[in-house]
């Protein structure tokens, strides 16, 4: 009982076969060898396998894949672009936002989904956004810091680029 | 030395772990690959009468169904670190097979596994296999496992004891006692945690029917020490016919030193099916179940003091819990590196601790980051406390009145850290504790505590600030020491490093200790290219492949830098004097006058003729033109054996607020000096320790395994455990005193448990100060809003 399902997936239009019962989070990983986007808990709790999904952060082990069928998905390997990296990517390497590196892929994508609705956030801001996100390595100090310094590097970027000052 | 050391480079590993391209164990697939997934126990405790696995066999996809029968070439997993020394020869060792064949001891033991093409088929089959169980009572608290009418695990564990083992002075204990002119004491629990790291275990095994070679790639902090327990003590395999590979490892904290029986397992189920290589990775659930746990004490604490607030005596009793069966290196733990160091950073005349080591209905227990010395900070740090509430004296005096002064080292503790039977000598090398705790006040704003406790009271809060002024042994090292007779793990604790200078120019180093994110591969690095005096980016570290590096003990203890670290500056000196002598050679000069700066060589005088040390490499690599004597290639290893352990120390402060109608504890701010030794790359060093932290509160006030009464874990996933969030933590305020280590050359002490060590206590500690105006001086951890709530209400009666 195969099913096809239709992605685009960091821009790039994808068919992957999954079972019924295959979450997105491995449709990722065994189907599209997308193995950037990791899987930490069995309970929805980690936030280690957060993607975006039409512009939206989820918990790809909680997204059946055929529920993805039609969707846009951005995953860790689609934020830099042409060997340039996202500003949250050159953020954390530049605040040592990561240790072991694991819960890394999805605290950027939550913190992408964050900036892209807040673009100026409080520290408190970001360390609620982090709820369903858990690293054991850094304390999250370092992680807030991050995201701090990317969305100061991404306003100052489209104030310069676009002219979108108000 | 250059500027590399004590720079804050970003790290030089971070690219891959940015952009999704790590791999970590799960994220490797080889050829033909197959999956396996393992049945474990739902009891406590049971007799396995029988398994039919005739259903599952015939599901699809199954490539095969196994027991722990199928498994009985292997041994049983090895205990290498019993407690030796008081508790004399242990032979009551029960350790896991590779699948239980009669009995489980506690819910997650794995009594069958399954073979099939996918993951997915694998767990539908462990569904089909019928076990048919004989359940028995289970016992999961260890005091009470030790009492008459207790469950008994195994047969030669009368009352479930593992071991009696005691150090100190007994007699002059009990005399500090008789004459104390106060006494306090308390019942301590310092409960059971889930280490926790980010990515779970798991393993890809693979054996080559025409080698008779195994490799397997696994999620671990020793991989040369497991390749030596699975050859020598578990499969009775040659060493060089396994390769053990740890990948990128997400996180560990201890729970990944050991040996699994699961890497037994693959690597068999590879051989019984004729090769193919075989996935195994657990679920975050059976990750709760069958990957190590940590603390579990029950301790009982005396402390004899005079009024004036000078401690006469430590007299603790503590109750270890060491799970169902041992671990690797379970018994090692609540002994040496808990009993010896009671006495911490103060001047206890006498101290006397009596740990029983103690078998459970639960999973076995093993080094969770800190691995004993958290343990014997939260008793001691309590103790300052209870003392000085006893005597109403503050904290941070009672603790200054019995510091050991600057001038006491190297100092002999009592608690038998420097007496190993063979002789071996572990002395306290230096310490300045003062300075690190009036820091810490001062940030604190310790003296104007009042005003802000009388400001909460306006906001139905109570505030209270705590100390913790620990003091660890990090730089876990000597072989003399630690592998003592009687008393050690029979091992040695030296570490390696080898660099090659390539003919292309990078300078490779390849080392022993396992980076599992503490950034080797920037810090070693850092190392070597100050020693050279070349760029950083010059210096490629490589690590956690047994096959390409020099063997090494791994990474625990806070032992990396001052012990590999070491290690690497050493090889990084034998390269430059190799150099030196062939630059003497072409240039025509004695070695004596050979300058060795930035990375050049030139004869005194000569700058301008120099040569750099890529192009003598070149030179020794050819070999076209060596001086007599010498061997082509410039590859130096070296081997470095610690003389000591290192003692970082420091003053953590915590201040909280409790909500008077809820219990819910607020960590509002929280102040760190630490005394790590010279820091070989700050921002590393910094994020080490916001993390140690962060599992330090996690323990204080969220974490804890709990236990059914029939030994099921009702904390088994992390829906039910309570991890550290990022809105319940306050930024960390760090600061600093740099007293460098004297026992190796980079003055560095370690500073991947500090945080964790230190902070358990400090936010204990404050929190009973909050409440110490209902009378409250104690309440067990962790500290969630019912437990606080419950002792206020009973505190108010």
């Amino acid at each position: 009982m195969r099913r096809s399902v239709a992605l685009t997936v960091n821009g790039q239009a994808r068919t992957v076969e999954v079972e019924p019962r295959t979450m997105l989070v491995q449709a990722l990983r065994d189907g599209l060898g997308l193995t950037g986007t990791h899987v930490g808990c069995d309970t929805s709790q980690c936030g280690a396998c957060t993607v975006l999904m039409d512009g939206m952060a989820v918990k790809s082990c909680t997204v059946l894949a055929v529920q993805a069928d039609g969707s846009a998905v951005t995953t860790i390997e689609g934020m830099a672009h042409d060997g340039e990296l996202h500003p949250l990517q050159d953020a954390f390497w530049e605040n040592h936002g990561l240790q072991c590196g694991f819960c890394t892929p999805g605290m950027i994508m939550t913190a992408a989904d964050l900036l892209a609705g807040n673009p100026d956030p409080t520290d408190t801001e970001i360390r609620h956004a982090l709820e369903g996100n858990f690293c054991r390595c850094t304390g999250y100090q370092n992680i807030v810091k991050s995201i701090r310094a990317a969305a100061e590097q991404m306003r100052a970027a489209s104030v310069g680029g676009g002219g979108q000052a108000s | 030395m250059t500027v590399t050391i004590g720079a804050p480079l970003r790290r030089k590993e971070d690219p891959r772990f940015l952009t999704g391209t790590a791999h970590y164990v799960d994220d490797i697939t080889l050829p033909g690959m197959a999956h396996a997934a393992v049945l474990r126990s739902p009891y406590a405790h049971a007799n396995i009468r029988s398994i039919d696995t005739s259903r599952a066999v015939a599901m699809p996809g199954v490539l095969g169904v196994f027991t722990g029968t199928d498994f009985m070439e292997y041994n049983p997993l090895p205990m290498a670190w019993p407690a030796g020394g008081s508790a004399g020869l242990q032979n009551n060792v029960n350790t896991p097979r590779i699948l239980a064949t009669d009995s489980v001891k506690w819910t997650g033991e794995g009594v069958a596994a399954v073979v099939a093409e996918t993951r997915e088929q694998a767990f539908d089959a462990l569904e089909a296999i019928h076990v048919e169980w004989e359940p028995l009572p289970a016992v999961v608290d260890a005091e009470q496992a030790t009492q008459p009418g207790a469950p008994q695990l195994h047969e030669n564990a009368p009352n479930n004891v593992v071991f009696t083992w005691t150090v100190g002075d007994r007699d002059g204990t009990d005399r500090a006692f008789a004459e104390a002119e106060v006494i306090v004491r308390q019942r301590l629990v310092n409960q059971r945690l889930i280490p926790n790291p980010m990515e779970v275990r798991g393993d890809v095994g693979r054996y080559d029917p025409a080698s008779g070679e195994y490799t397997i790639w696994m999620s671990s902090q020793t991989p040369h020490i497991q390749r030596l327990l699975l050859a020598a003590f578990v499969m009775g395999v040659p060493e060089h016919k396994i390769r053990v590979i740890a990948p990128d490892v997400g996180g560990g904290f201890g729970a990944k030193i050991y040996c699994y029986a699961d890497y037994a397992m693959v690597l068999g189920l590879s051989k019984k099916l004729a090769g193919r290589p075989v996935k195994w990775v657990e679920t975050r659930r059976e990750s709760y179940g069958s990957t190590t746990h940590g603390r579990d004490h029950i301790t009982y604490l005396e402390v004899a003091a005079k009024r004036d607030g000078e401690v006469t005596g430590l007299r603790v009793k503590t109750y270890a819990n060491l799970g169902g069966r041992l671990s690797t290196i379970g018994p090692g733990i609540p002994t040496t590196l808990y009993g010896r160091l009671l006495a911490g950073p103060y001047r206890f005349p006498n101290v006397w601790c009596e740990v029983v080591g103690v078998y459970t209905n639960t999973t076995f227990v093993d080094a969770y980051r800190g691995a004993g010395r958290p343990e014997a900070t939260y008793v001691l740090e309590r103790a300052m406390d209870l003392l000085a509430d006893e005597l109403g004296i503050d904290p941070a005096e009672i603790r200054r009145r019995n510091f050991l002064p600057p001038d006491a080292f190297p100092y002999r503790n009592p608690s038998g850290l420097g007496r190993a039977p063979n002789g071996a000598e572990i002395l306290i090398d230096s310490g300045n504790y003062e300075p690190a705790l009036d820091k810490a006040l001062a940030i604190a704003g310790y003296e104007r505590l009042d005003e802000a406790k009388a400001e909460a009271r306006g906001r139905d809060k109570y505030l209270g600030a705590g100390l913790s002024t620990y003091l660890e042994v990090c730089g876990v090292a000597p072989s003399k020491w630690i592998g003592a007779v009687g008393e050690g793990w029979g091992a040695a604790m030296w570490e390696s490093a080898n660099i090659r200078v390539h003919l292309t120019g990078k300078i490779v180093l390849t080392i022993g200790t396992s980076s599992h994110g503490q950034g080797h591969e920037t810090t070693m690095a850092q190392i070597v290219a100050g020693e050279l005096g070349v760029p950083v980016e010059d210096v490629i570290v490589q690590h956690s492949d047994t096959q390409g590096t020099p063997f090494g003990y791994g990474t625990y203890g806070s032992r990396s830098a001052a012990v590999g670290g070491t290690a690497a500056q050493l090889a990084a000196g034998k390269v430059k004097e190799k150099a030196k002598r062939l630059a003497a050679h072409l240039l025509e000069a004695s070695p004596d006058d050979i300058v060795y700066e930035s990375g050049k060589l030139y004869v005194r005088g000569s700058p301008d003729r120099a040569k750099t040390i890529q192009e003598i490499a070149f030179a020794i690599d050819l070999g076209f033109d060596l001086p007599a004597g010498m061997e082509p290639y410039l590859d130096e290893t070296a081997y470095y054996d610690a003389p000591n352990c290192t003692f970082p120390f420091g003053t953590h402060v915590a201040i909280v607020e409790v909500d008077e109608g809820t219990g819910a504890v607020d960590l509002v701010r929280y102040i760190a000096v630490d005394d790590v030794g010279n820091r070989i790359n700050p921002l590393i060093v910094e994020g080490q320790i916001h993390g140690g932290i962060a599992q330090g509160v996690g323990q204080a006030l969220w974490e804890g395994a709990v236990y059914g009464e029939n030994g099921a874990l009702l904390s088994g996933s992390m829906l039910d455990y309570a991890l550290p969030r990022a809105s319940w933590l306050p930024d960390l305020e760090l600061d600093q005193t740099v007293t460098p280590s004297p026992t190796n050359p980079l003055g560095v002490k370690g500073v991947g448990e500090t945080g964790t060590i230190a902070s358990t206590p400090a936010v204990v500690n404050a929190v009973v100060d909050a409440l110490s105006p209902l009378g409250i001086r104690h309440i067990d951890m962790p500290l969630t809003p019912a437990r606080v709530w419950a002792a206020m209400q009973q505190a108010k009666g």
